[in-house]
């Protein structure tokens, strides 16, 4: 009788250590598998792109001007004009985002000032890009009569970047260690010198990061360019800042839904040109992160 | 003698409300090792960092009293902060070289202030370096990386960083605190040649250690000065009951 419950115990309890090593085994499949799904969307849609429009690529299609109502030839026009609206994102975002960062990182005290400055970058991360177009457009164009310019386009792109570039700029200036700013005091440098030898030069790698990663942002944007710069055709290329110009990601919209009889392929291959362009930024600001991490002595 | 730093009636009072300082009064006089030694939190460093203003850099905080520096009060409007701290180095208790090479570490401070004689500097690099007795060690290797120097030679070398400047009076705050035996000799060692031309305050690792190299000495706790003599009484013959409940390691 005895041994019978204690075998019955036994077998209970090894039972239940069974149980426990399968939910184990179940919980670690399950949870690696929903990791790898996250991966699977950005595989499919890359290689469905590739697919589909690596056809179109060509040289001619990346030099030349659209034809024909768009249905032949290239994007040149539109390659440019988003390459140039970067360059002019960076130009307002980067000085903005650095000095509003290190405000933020290296002088902010906890007063009204630098409350505000918190306040409006957390809203500004949270404003639609559409709205950022509107914006844009009643501020830049008309207001400030800017026109529907690349000054207009690049200020509106510019403004939305911001929020990103200044947290990631914020947070490699405070991951530089304190005793670096304090032994550089300590030795008679001011807080300017401390933070221009001592703290800039470890954050910058970091900033870098946060800037391109913006401005990969920036680069596939469609609403905020929609009414502050972007043309629907404008084969010819801009004279100034104050033109117009036609953008990849507008001109991706504009041929897919406006232009009735348009090639797929056409289609397909400015897709992946857009994509290819966001993608390299992104793989450059890793390669730039991953060099400097290893290079550093500290 | 004269006082280089006279310390009136100082307190402290940490932003969060911690009380580091209470009615501190002390001399340092010029050319002197003075030890400053007690238990931890006692407010040794606190009152260090205000010698050199240091303290600018946890703001929030209530300081009240007087500290004269060569008769000039610290704290005084129109005070060249930068100018101060150079005439008073001071060394932490975790060695700190700056990331780079040997010689870019030593060159920061007279760099700052912009001298960049390089005759001038390369003198004072081999005079600095061999006043924290280092220089035989690193003569053939100041392009070198200060990060691959031993934990005791990086120790040195910010001695040596803090000396490039000339300073008036060198603070060393428990500087031997991660080194072994060997190296914490030599750092010993280093400060009798120091003190020639120097004033040098230093918070000891351990009693035995701050007997060994004081002059005078001043013994802290929980904010308060207990008491302040030469080495020879203080170590020897405390006057408090509690220095000498300290001393003989009966807390701390």
């Amino acid at each position: 009788m005895n041994t019978t419950k204690s075998t019955d115990a036994r077998t209970n309890s090894h039972r239940r250590t069974l149980k426990r090593q399968q939910t184990n085994q179940i919980a670690t499949v399950v949870i690696t598998g929903v990791a790898g799904l996250v991966v699977l969307p950005i595989i499919l849609v890359i290689l469905y792109i590739f697919i589909n429009g690596i056809g179109a690529i060509s040289w001619e299609f990346l030099t030349a001007k659209p034809r024909n109502g768009m249905t032949e030839g290239g994007i040149m026009p539109a390659l440019l004009g988003t390459l140039l609206l970067t360059f002019g994102t960076g130009i307002v975002c980067i000085p903005l985002a650095i000095g509003a960062a290190i405000y933020l990182a290296e002088y902010a005290g906890d007063n009204r000032l630098t409350r505000w400055v918190r306040l409006a970058i957390v809203n500004l991360a949270g404003i639609p890009s559409i709205v950022y177009g509107l914006f844009g457009l009643g501020m830049f164009v008309l207001f400030l009569n800017f026109g529907t310019s690349i000054v207009a386009g690049s200020l509106t792109l510019g403004i939305m970047t911001l929020p990103v570039v200044i947290s990631t700029a914020e947070e490699a200036i405070l991951a530089v260690p304190q005793e670096f700013r304090v032994v550089s005091q300590s030795l008679g440098a001011t807080r300017w010198q401390t933070i221009r030898h001592q703290v800039l030069p470890h954050a910058i790698p970091g900033i870098i990061t946060g800037v391109i990663l913006g401005l990969s942002r920036a680069a596939g944007e469609t609403a905020p360019i929609l009414f502050t710069v972007a043309a629907f055709y404008l084969p010819d290329l801009p004279q100034s800042v104050f033109d117009q110009t036609m953008a990849l990601p507008y001109h991706l919209y504009v041929i897919a839904t406006q232009v009735p009889g348009m090639p797929l392929e056409i289609q397909y291959g400015t897709a992946l040109v857009l994509l290819l362009l966001v993608l390299s930024l992104t793989l450059i600001a890793t390669v730039i992160r991953t060099n400097m991490r290893r290079r550093r002595d500290w | 003698m004269q006082a280089k730093i006279s310390v009136q009636n100082v307190s402290y009072t940490y932003a969060d409300g911690t009380e580091a300082l209470k009615h501190v009064s002390l001399t340092i006089r010029a050319n002197e090792i003075f030890v400053l030694f007690g238990p931890a939190r006692s407010g040794k460093t606190t009152l260090l960092r205000l010698f050199n203003r240091l303290s600018d850099l946890t703001p929030g905080a209530d300081y009240r009293g007087t500290i004269l520096v060569d008769g000039q009060d610290v704290f005084a409007l129109g005070v060249n902060v930068t100018d101060l701290r150079r005439r008073i180095g001071m060394v932490f208790a975790v060695p700190t070289p700056l990331p780079g090479s040997i010689r870019g570490n030593l060159t920061y401070g007279p760099h700052m202030a912009g001298i960049r004689d390089t005759a001038l500097l390369n003198e004072r690099i081999e005079r600095s370096l061999t006043q924290a007795a280092l220089w035989d060690e690193v003569k053939d290797r100041l392009d070198h990386p200060a990060s691959r120097l031993s934990g005791g030679q990086k120790q040195r070398l910010c001695i040596a960083r803090s000396l490039m400047l000339e300073p008036e009076v060198l603070i060393l705050d428990n500087p031997t605190s991660g080194l072994d035996p060997i190296s914490t000799s030599m750092v010993e060692e280093s400060l009798y040649e120091l003190k020639q031309q120097y004033t040098v305050i230093m918070v000891p690792h351990s009693v035995q250690q701050g007997a060994r190299v004081a002059t005078r000495a001043a013994f802290m706790l929980d904010g308060e000065l207990v008491e302040i003599d030469t080495a020879e009484r203080m170590f020897k013959h405390p006057k408090d009951q509690r220095t000498e409940d300290y001393i003989t390691g009966r807390f701390g």
